[in-house]
């Protein structure tokens, strides 16, 4: 198994799609393991906080294409094979099924949910086997995926990003998290995002409507208004006017401490005039992401916890900060990790609200991660899940099927494993992606329109980006580049409902829905529902015979997610969900298995700590292949 | 600890580690002094691991000159002739490592692994060696032990696809978490010598087969003489004669140690880059758990096979015999 002079290696032409954290890894390890034909893609540029990890890059490459510099890194060790970099995005129209179907094998350090769906698709429209990975923390996990095999990357369901329900964020914190949801999604979007977007930081149990009018105006800042004046009226509008309105809905609070006001006057005295006189002459510069409230407050360690009066300064100093060094971008932001002001807000925010909801407050670089959903990530479990690629590689330019394995790095050792292999899964044949098995769709014909279908379904459910409708042999829409007197019946088409289409599509339809950069084709048939449940089925239609994310909502309300952690995080994994249990089959060897009753049984359930954390969800395919 | 802060560098760099052990475990990294020897494949990927976690300061030893075998699996040194001739592969790891992090002190030391004495051991928290004989790795255990301070010792070999690590931290105290709280643990490692002295019959049903198939190859090395992976596939019917030997002397039912699993360890002695990337990593991230005093270490075997995909580990020692 050695050789590294075996042809299958030396002859193979694989694809590499990420050249992050396992990406580097696995790039190092596939040159030292003999492979000369390397294809990279990667659209991302080197980042300071890649280089603890990432070791084909250094300071002086910051900025620069990951898949270039990582391709010239290889090189100086191994210099006579051919690697071949693409500073692309994998999902561009370069990287079609004629360009997968070039490789003998396609490998994955990929770091979201949408991108490693795409390459799913493209690998079985080109019939080029799979080897998929993620790693967060000392956790990681290698599965191999070979059309017609083993199930595909889709068979098995993932889970969602977790949500919380309104209410939760808007009355009821009992988490830190819950704090930071609010600073961030509800408060920083007010105060500097888009003005037109929803916001349900005023939305409350009773009395709403009736202030509502006179809310807004509290956040709207005139032109004349002195930006510490506005600061404070924010300040004692949220944190103090809106929890003692909070506080007068007694039902809420009967089984709940009850949060206290915080006003400015009371936190901060008459200091703060004194304060910002001081300010007046800091010396921040006005170029955008440098403005720090920390700096000029004179704070430097972001792993401090912050008083409450700390944290109150830091809330007003960058609030000020922002109207006068960043006035340009006010309406236009949204929250990003890397936006040391932002933090900065959203952090002495999320504390202000904890500290009057008697949550224990955090530290910026804490608040930091929970923010911007940092992935944590170590050099040593990429190389060990690089490692574990490499072998999975092998295996399939081999052929070697029954060898194929999916293998778990475990923190906590699991029957004396820390790398524990799994045989992989058959396909499921209920896979809309690997099998043709048509979905069946419940919609009010007669009120949705083709619009809903293809926002709500096509795209965010069955993650196509490029569909096109057919309704028997009429086409109803086509995404894409097409000439304009199409798009003009098209867009009409998408504002119909559905049964007033050219070819009304009515109870008993069958869709046909195709992505042809993903040469993915799907059937849909339609059934007609008169009425969905608002609470339960809030897209007003259900989609059945997919495989559903796995909810992580706390409960089936409405509910708000904490950022779109699953496009982007800049590290190797997007979904990991916190689990109690899984199960996994015992692949013990049977002749040996004499000294525990328990490994006997077929499976064994590992009920660990709660920190035991399942990586892309295989959490249902543990469930339904239990044998008792 | 001392309450010495990180530096804003520090932490713009190690931010997503500090996600993962702490500030705390990331000051104590930059403040702990590692010893390698011997520079193999599995080796550079642990060094390349510990030098990015930010380790204070990292010594390696390796007088040898550059093979081709060296080059097969070690990718700190660039197959330049210009580059490598006249310079011992301990000075070629070390210039490229440097590279991979400012922050940590990477500096070469000379000699043979049995010539180092106490003191010289004492002045490391981590001493990992690898490629040497069965007596050389006692020896150096031995004397990491008679250190004045707990000095935490690592022995490594990989053959074929396949390899082995060794772990004594003797007595030692560390935390982890449990549920919500931080829990306080204890563990007593014995030396390489006490651990391989348990006797086979005592050990527990499934050992792994690697225990044995290294024990015997190693002795194989000792009693002819030989460095460690001075072995080649003529060696096999004394190697397989060795095993019938130690079975018998053992009272261990020889299937435990399959001809076939020796032939292919004495077969192919070389390094397989996969496996070097794994041992390398799984070993880097305990080190980084026995300098942090965080999270349950190894104790006090692992094992990882390519060719069935496990990594296990195995707790051989006194008080575990009767397991």
């Amino acid at each position: 198994m050695a050789s590294s002079s075996s042809s299958p290696i030396k002859d193979a032409k694989v694809l590499m799609v990420g050249a992050g954290g396992i990406g580097c890894e696995l790039l190092k390890t596939l040159a030292l393991s003999g492979f000369s034909d390397i294809h990279i893609i990667d659209m991302d540029t080197i980042e300071v906080s890649n280089l603890n990890r990432q070791f084909l890059f250094r300071q002086s490459h910051v900025g620069q294409s990951k898949a270039k510099v990582a391709r010239d890194a290889v090189l100086k060790f191994r210099p006579h094979i051919n690697i071949t970099s693409y500073h692309a995005n994998v999902k561009g129209p370069d990287f079609n099924v004629d360009f997968f179907k070039q490789f003998n094998v396609v490998l994955n350090g990929l770091d979201n949910l949408d991108a490693r769906r795409h390459v799913n698709r493209l690998c079985l429209a080109a019939d080029v086997p799979l080897v998929e990975s993620g790693t967060t923390g000392f956790l990681g996990q290698v599965t191999v995926h070979v059309k017609g095999r083993t199930e595909c990357y889709e068979c098995q369901p993932k889970p969602a990003p977790k949500t919380y329900p309104v209410c939760t964020i808007t009355s009821t914190p009992s988490k830190f998290v819950h704090c930071i949801v609010w600073a961030k999604d509800l408060l920083f979007s007010k105060l500097f995002g888009d003005k037109n977007q929803d916001n349900d930081l005023n939305v409350r149990s009773s009395d709403a409507a009736s202030s509502s009018k006179n809310v807004d105006d509290i956040f709207e800042h005139s032109k004349d208004e002195d930006i510490t004046q506005y600061g404070r009226k924010i300040f004692d509008h949220v944190f103090g006017y809106n929890i003692e309105l909070a506080l007068s809905n007694e039902e809420t609070w009967k089984n709940r401490n009850r949060p206290k006001p915080i006003y400015s006057k009371d936190v901060l005295s008459d200091e703060l005039a004194k304060q910002n006189g001081n300010l007046d002459n800091d010396n921040a510069s006005g170029d955008g992401l440098s403005v720090s409230a920390m700096a000029s407050l004179g704070m430097k360690n972001p792993q401090d916890i912050w008083s409450l009066k700390e944290n109150s300064r830091i809330l007003l100093e960058a609030l000020r900060l922002f109207f006068t060094k960043r006035e340009k971008e006010i309406g236009n932001l949204s929250f990003d990790k890397d936006d040391q002001l932002a933090v900065e807000f959203v952090t002495a925010a999320a504390n202000i609200r904890a500290a009057s909801f008697g949550i224990p407050l955090h530290s910026l670089f804490e608040a930091k991660g929970i923010a911007g959903n940092i992935v944590h990530a170590v050099a040593t479990t990429n190389a060990v899940i690089a490692g574990l690629i490499v072998i999975e590689a092998i295996k399939v330019l081999k052929n070697d099927i029954k060898s194929y394995r999916m293998t778990y790095c475990l923190e906590h050792p699991s029957r004396n494993m820390l790398l524990m292999p799994v045989e992989p899964f058959e396909p499921n044949k209920s896979c809309y992606v690997c099998s043709e098995s048509p979905i069946l769709l419940e919609i009010n014909t007669n009120r949705s329109k083709l619009k809903d279908v293809v926002e709500k379904i096509i795209k965010a459910k069955l993650g196509m980006s490029l569909p096109l409708i057919m309704n028997a042999s009429n086409l109803l829409y086509e995404a894409g580049d097409i000439e304009d007197d199409m798009v003009a019946i098209y867009n009409a088409n998408l504002e119909k409902v559905l049964a007033e289409l050219p070819s009304p599509v009515t109870g008993g339809t069958m869709l046909t829905v195709e992505d042809f950069q993903q040469e993915l084709k799907c059937n849909i048939n339609i059934k007609h529902r008169e009425e969905f449940d608002e609470e339960k089925e809030p897209d007003g239609m259900v989609l059945s015979g997919w495989t559903q994310p796995v909810s992580a909502a706390e409960n089936e309300d409405k509910s708000v997610s904490n950022g779109a952690n699953t496009s982007d995080n800049n590290d190797e994994i997007g979904i990991v969900s916190p689990l109690k249990k899984r199960k996994l089959p015992d692949d013990s060897d049977k002749s040996n298995t004499t000294d525990d009753a328990r490994h006997n049984k077929q499976l064994q359930v590992i009920d660990d700590e709660d920190d035991l954390v399942m990586l892309d969800g295989d959490l249902d395919g543990f469930k339904k292949r239990r044998v008792s | 600890m001392d309450g010495e802060e990180l530096t804003a560098q520090e932490t713009a760099l190690y931010d997503r580690q500090i996600r993962v052990w702490g500030a705390d475990a990331q000051r104590r990294l930059s403040k702990a002094h590692v010893l390698v020897y011997g520079m193999k494949g599995t080796i550079a990927e642990f060094c390349k691991n510990i030098v990015l976690a930010g380790v204070g300061s990292l010594t390696l030893i390796d007088d040898r000159m550059v093979t081709e075998e060296v080059l097969s699996s070690n990718f700190l040194i660039p197959p330049d002739e210009n580059v490598y001739s006249g310079k011992t592969i301990a000075q070629l790891c070390c210039n490229s490592l440097k590279d991979f992090n400012p922050m940590v002190r990477v500096s070469v030391e000379k000699g043979d692994l049995s010539s180092f004495d106490v003191e010289f051991f004492s002045k490391f928290d981590v001493v990992v060696v690898s490629c040497c004989s069965l007596s050389a790795k006692k020896l150096a255990n031995a004397k990491c032990r008679k250190a004045s301070k707990r000095v935490a010792f690592y022995a490594v070999d990989c053959r074929d696809s396949s390899g082995e690590i060794f772990v004594d931290l003797q007595d030692y105290k560390y935390s982890k978490k449990k549920m919500e709280e931080t829990i306080e643990c204890h563990l007593n490692y014995p030396s390489f010598e006490d651990a391989l002295s348990v006797p086979w019959r005592a050990l527990h049903r499934r050992m792994s087969k690697l225990y044995f198939a290294m024990r015997v190859i190693e002795k194989f090395e000792d009693i002819e003489g030989r460095s460690a992976g001075e072995v080649s596939n003529a060696d096999l019917s004394n190697v397989l004669k060795l095993k019938r030997e130690l079975c018998t002397s053992q009272s261990l039912n020889e299937s435990h140690v399959p001809d076939t699993l020796l032939e292919r360890l004495v077969t192919d002695t070389t390094e397989f880059p996969p496996v070097c990337a794994v041992i390398g990593g799984i070993l880097g991230q305990e080190v980084i758990k026995a300098i942090s005093g965080k999270g349950d270490p190894l104790k006090n075997f692992f094992y990882f096979d390519a060719s069935d995909g496990k990594g296990v580990i195995e707790d051989i020692s006194d008080s575990n015999a009767g397991k």
